[in-house]
């Protein structure tokens, strides 16, 4: 199976963000040949102030799950602040669903590179970190050769293709913690201590790495950075929407025929993507549920799939578009099975700074494990719903939440399979509980 | 026991020292190369690299214990590690667990007596769209069957020392 079918050629705006197959790599002869680094010489005749104008001109929002536009975050760095500035990519993918910025590190590394040149320009930033999670040893071999490549060509170091600018781009490989994903844990994480999200304010745009000015963008986003100088803004407007420019990368995964990556414009439906390029359920099942952007979003169920794929759009429908990383799970499927997978996931990734996400997040895992295992009492969903919300908006960082809303999306859409469960003291779908 | 990198990763530990402003910022790529030199973080490894960086050992121990893949413990030569989160859940991944406990004979934080496998359940891999995944040492394998399972197992007893 690839990773991104051919299917996916469907889709409008196919071959702007994913370029490749699932078995190329695109090294830097390839990139040229394909056009690359025209956007970087567009962008160094330009001024900083006219680059940062183009990408705010664009709308690009944050690839990186929050949809923050790029651009309004780079206006944040302080004016007159003589430290140094800093780029830092967040590469710490690991929200349960998401496997999308893992193709441009195995695949397309100079896609996301040339988008940090062109940024580290846009900020006047001479030292951009890469923050690549732990596990990625293999992505991070080949973005690495990709770095190497650029330094050899002359593209980066002691001057930008010639440029009186010097930059250098580093990767710092992570250690396994999800919370590190977080911008304020990431910079932490990079400084050598404990991944634990910082108070806000001030924000890393005016103390961040180092106590210094730091902007943090997601993998996607440069990618997206960099189409935008390529075709412009108004171009990149078009692949997507008014407010929520440019093309966006769909994961696809659980119960559908062809799960993988697929390339669409922002505002895709949901439907055309389950259906249409993910071919629809194994064996043709009814869907149960669908988590639109990751396993922090609500659950969606069968009748609420009529959206489209962008920020606005899957928040009319009570959701999130998170990483748009869509995860389908068909009719058999029991959701507290699925949910308890999810509540040990933000129990163990708790950092535990705050009380209310530490104990929390435990008590979460501890109730929907005792319904799974058959000892759940009478009282448990409200129990539930009670303890997540008192998380909810108590915490430093979104973990907090994250864990929350999961927690109560399920409980209210499939509550029946949560009393039932409770009530028969095992699983309606007869599905066995596993300890592990 | 005084324990000392070798001098390839002296002059590894050098080239990172030049990548930050300081040097307690190496402290994460420091323990990623202490466990890639002595198997795990022992109290004398993390010592070592407290004392190289010149960062006080509370630092060091703080960062070390919060961090899953920096091992305080030692590994198998290769070291499994099964994804159990929602979409490799959905593709089976419990049987695949299941399947490796049984034929390794440990659980999860185990070690096999011959020291050749250790298997661990862990959070998501990012490779949800080739659930299900499992990682030994630096590699995924993607897309497993409980036969394929059983083909890395035999190929992985077969092989002559594995990359750490």
């Amino acid at each position: 199976m690839t990773m991104f079918p051919t299917t996916s050629q469907t889709s409008p705006t196919r071959g702007y963000l994913l370029r490749c197959g699932n078995d190329e790599f695109i090294d830097l002869k390839r990139h040229r040949e394909l056009g690359g680094h025209a956007a970087l010489r567009k962008a160094l005749a330009m001024t900083p102030d006219a680059v940062r104008e183009q990408v705010k001109a664009a709308n690009l929002r944050g690839r990186g799950g929050a949809g923050f536009p790029a651009g309004t975050k780079w206006g944040f760095l302080p004016k007159d602040n003589p430290k140094p500035r800093y780029l830092v990519i967040n590469a710490d993918e690991g929200e349960p669903g998401t496997f999308k910025d893992r193709y441009f590190l195995d695949h397309d590394p100079h896609a996301l590179l040339e988008g940090v040149i062109i940024t580290a320009w846009a900020i006047g930033a001479h030292q951009a970190y890469i923050y690549v999670r732990g596990e990625f040893f293999r992505p991070i071999e080949r973005l690495e050769s990709a770095i190497k490549e650029l330094y050899d060509a002359g593209v980066i170091g002691k001057t930008v293709m010639g440029k009186p600018f010097d930059l250098d781009i580093v990767v710092h490989q992570g250690a396994g913690a999800y919370i590190c994903g977080e911008e304020s844990a990431l910079l932490e994480s990079i400084e050598g201590k404990p991944g634990r999200p910082r108070m806000k304010p001030p924000f890393p745009a005016v103390v961040g790495l180092f106590g210094c000015p730091t902007i943090i963008n997601n993998v996607e986003t440069m990618a997206g950075v960099r189409l935008i100088l390529e075709h412009g803004a108004d171009a990149f407007l078009a692949m997507g929407l008014p407010k929520d420019g440019g093309p966006k990368v769909f994961g696809l995964s659980g119960h559908v025929k062809r799960p993988g990556l697929y390339e669409g414009p922002m505002g895709l439906s949901l439907k055309k993507l389950i259906f249409e390029y993910g071919g629809g359920t194994i064996d043709d099942k009814p869907i149960k549920g669908v988590i639109p952007g990751g396993s922090s979003t609500a659950v969606l169920l069968p009748d609420q799939l009529d959206i489209t794929m962008d920020f606005e759009g899957v928040k009319a429908a009570g959701s999130s578009l998170g990483t748009a990383s869509v995860m389908v799970f068909t009719e058999g499927t029991c959701p507290v099975a699925v949910l308890l997978r999810i509540a040990r996931f933000y129990a163990h990734e708790s950092c535990g700074q705050c009380t209310p996400c530490r104990d929390g997040t435990g008590w979460l895992e501890r109730i929907v494990e005792s319904i799974e295992f058959g000892h759940g009492r009478p009282g448990d969903c409200d129990l539930l719903i009670s303890a997540a919300n008192q998380i909810m908006g108590n915490t430093i960082c979104a973990l907090g939440d994250a864990a929350a809303i999961p927690v109560i999306s399920f409980v209210q859409q499939f509550r029946q399979d949560f009393e039932d469960h409770i009530r028969l003291g095992a699983c309606p779908y007869g599905n066995k509980p596993e300890g592990h | 026991m005084n324990l000392a990198f070798s001098s390839d990763a002296e002059r590894r530990l050098q080239e990172l020292l030049g990548r930050y402003p300081n040097r307690q910022a190496a402290v994460i790529p420091a323990l990623h190369l202490a466990v890639r030199e002595f198997g795990y973080l022992s109290p004398e490894a993390m010592d070592l690299v407290a004392r190289r960086l010149e960062v006080p050992q509370s630092l060091v121990l703080g960062t070390a214990t919060f961090y899953t893949m920096l091992h305080k413990r030692p590994v198998g030569r290769y070291h499994i590690q099964v994804c159990m989160n929602v979409a490799c859940y959905l593709k089976g991944s419990d049987n695949l667990a299941n399947q490796l406990k049984d034929r390794l004979g440990i659980g999860f934080g185990e070690v096999t007596p011959d020291g050749m496998f250790s298997l661990e359940g862990v959070q998501c891999l990012a490779a949800c769209g080739m659930a299900p995944v499992i990682q030994v040492n630096k590699d995924y394998h993607e897309d497993m069957t409980p036969a394929k399972v059983d083909a890395l197992l035999d190929q992985l007893r077969s092989a002559p020392g594995g990359e750490k």
